[in-house]
């Protein structure tokens, strides 16, 4: 058997409904939401600030540091509040795609804080975390190259598609999942990660369907931070 | 070829190209990739001459050299003060920038700015964003009193102080208030009595509110019921002309 209708609906290249707002936090120096679906990301960036402990500190330029969390009341079964193994690995990879587009060198010594939570979750939290950081960071005025723009494709039982739910990830006949981050002026890949099986030739498809996905996405983001400040300029 | 890719005073945002070709150079907020320039970040597309800029809409505020801040003094030391003034680090006052009076050899500085001093200042020196050298005795640096401070967007602060400072006096004119404005967004208001220092207040959250909208000092004018100084000196001259 294979998957030949999409649970909800969609087209195998369709990436869910999209949302991206940007200010949502003010104490912060820039702040977004945006959510996938049912997939619900806030990002707040603090800073530049002074970096501790401070044998981190880098005279050459800033550092960046993330902590990504689910709220606890964001999935079925209550996620016990606080970092795990999971949310640290996440919060790294967040710091590694987000770090190739930005220049930090005018902020040396100091320290620049994503803080990205997930407050609903339905598959794909980590991209939809980058999307919001790099809004976050666009919004807290930090000079960077590019935007990033993250999706998951994934193969479910043989058919490759974008944009998993959490019921496609539980699909019977096995899922692979497959996040992915770029900055899609260059193309320039920053987050390339695998759970589960594929091959050569389907890894290939499926970044070609990532790179499309990821320009959506962008006008998405593009269209927010744009939204913040139409208003004030009327 | 050569090509401007977007409208005077459009939004940009991060990564998006500004121009192609060579004949442009990139600014403050733009960088250069190849043929293109390209912004790095969120604000507002300009372009002065062949130098094309984006001035930026939000963000921290980077402490530049020849800025006038206010700050608090945090510490005083052997040979100067530390003054917090909203940035990653502390800036430096050494003895010899402190005051323009003679300091003796053995003189208590905290006589001078005690820590919890409010003071207003001017950059002088930005080594690293961790090394920034201040001074107190450039022409309107000093010691602040009694009065209160409000923080606003750094980056709203030129169109508080207005150009050559007539949105600010604009507000002094018709508060009767003292009116400091740091680069940092920090803003010192003292008056003579609440009220005026709420209205003056109220008026530069309305300019924070609306600093990109355009005819501003008009509106603001006409909110505080004042003219701009520069058209009430050209009616008195007029009339002076008539009489």
């Amino acid at each position: 058997m294979t998957y030949s209708k999409r649970f909800d609906g969609r087209k195998f290249d369709e990436v869910r409904e999209l949302e991206a707002k940007v200010g949502i936090i003010k104490r912060a120096a820039g702040s977004a939401m945006f959510r996938m679906g049912k997939t619900v990301a806030i990002a707040a960036v603090y800073g530049p600030r002074e970096l501790f402990p401070s044998f981190l500190q880098d005279p050459k330029k800033g550092k960046l540091k993330c902590i990504y969390d689910l709220l606890s009341f964001s999935v079925t079964e209550r996620k016990r509040p606080g970092p795990s193994r999971r949310s640290t690995e996440i919060s790294m990879v967040t710091v590694d795609a987000l770090e190739p587009v930005l220049d930090l060198s005018k902020f040396a010594y100091t320290g620049i804080d994503i803080y990205v939570y997930i407050t609903q979750a339905d598959a794909g939290t980590r991209t939809a975390g980058i999307n919001a950081a790099s809004l976050a960071l666009a919004d807290a005025g930090i000079p960077m190259k590019d935007l990033i723009s993250s999706v998951a494709v994934g193969k479910i039982s043989d058919k490759i598609c974008v944009d998993l739910t959490k019921e496609e990830e539980d699909h019977p006949e096995g899922a692979t999942d497959l996040p992915v981050a770029m900055g899609t002026r260059t193309g320039q890949v920053t987050l390339l990660q695998m759970d589960g099986n594929m091959s050569q030739e389907e890894i290939k498809e499926a970044l070609k369907m990532a790179k499309k996905a990821c320009e959506g996405i962008k006008e998405v983001q593009v269209k927010a931070l744009k939204d913040k400040y139409k208003e004030a300029l009327k | 070829m050569v090509n401007i890719l977007v409208k005077e005073r459009e939004i940009v945002v991060p990564g998006q190209e500004l121009a192609d070709g060579m004949d442009y150079l990139p600014s403050e907020g733009a960088f250069r990739e190849g043929d293109k320039i390209i912004s790095s970040k969120l604000g507002l597309f300009n372009l002065d001459g062949r130098l094309i800029k984006v001035i930026p809409l939000g963000g921290k505020y980077i402490p530049k050299k020849n800025d006038t801040v206010i700050g608090r003094v945090t510490d005083v030391g052997f040979s100067g003060w530390r003054v917090d003034f909203g940035w990653a680090f502390n800036m430096n006052v050494s003895l010899k920038e402190g005051s323009r009076d003679f300091i003796p050899n053995d003189a208590d500085l905290s006589q001078y700015y005690a820590p919890g001093d409010l003071v207003v200042a001017k950059i002088i020196k930005v080594m690293s964003s961790k090394i920034i050298d201040a001074s107190l005795k450039m022409p309107g640096c000093r010691k602040l009193g009694t009065g209160r401070l409000i923080e606003v967007e750094s980056s709203r602060v030129p169109r508080i102080i207005g150009k050559q400072g007539s949105m600010i006096s604009m507000i002094k004119d018709a508060t009767g208030c003292n009116v400091v404005v740091g680069q940092n967004g920090l803003v010192w208001i003292a008056g003579t009595d609440p009220e005026n220092e709420r209205k003056s207040e109220e008026t530069i959250r309305k300019i924070e509110n609306e600093a990109h909208s355009e005819g501003l000092t008009d509106k603001i004018s006409a909110y505080l019921n004042v003219k701009p100084r520069e058209i009430i000196n050209e009616r008195e001259s007029n009339e002076n002309d008539i009489q």
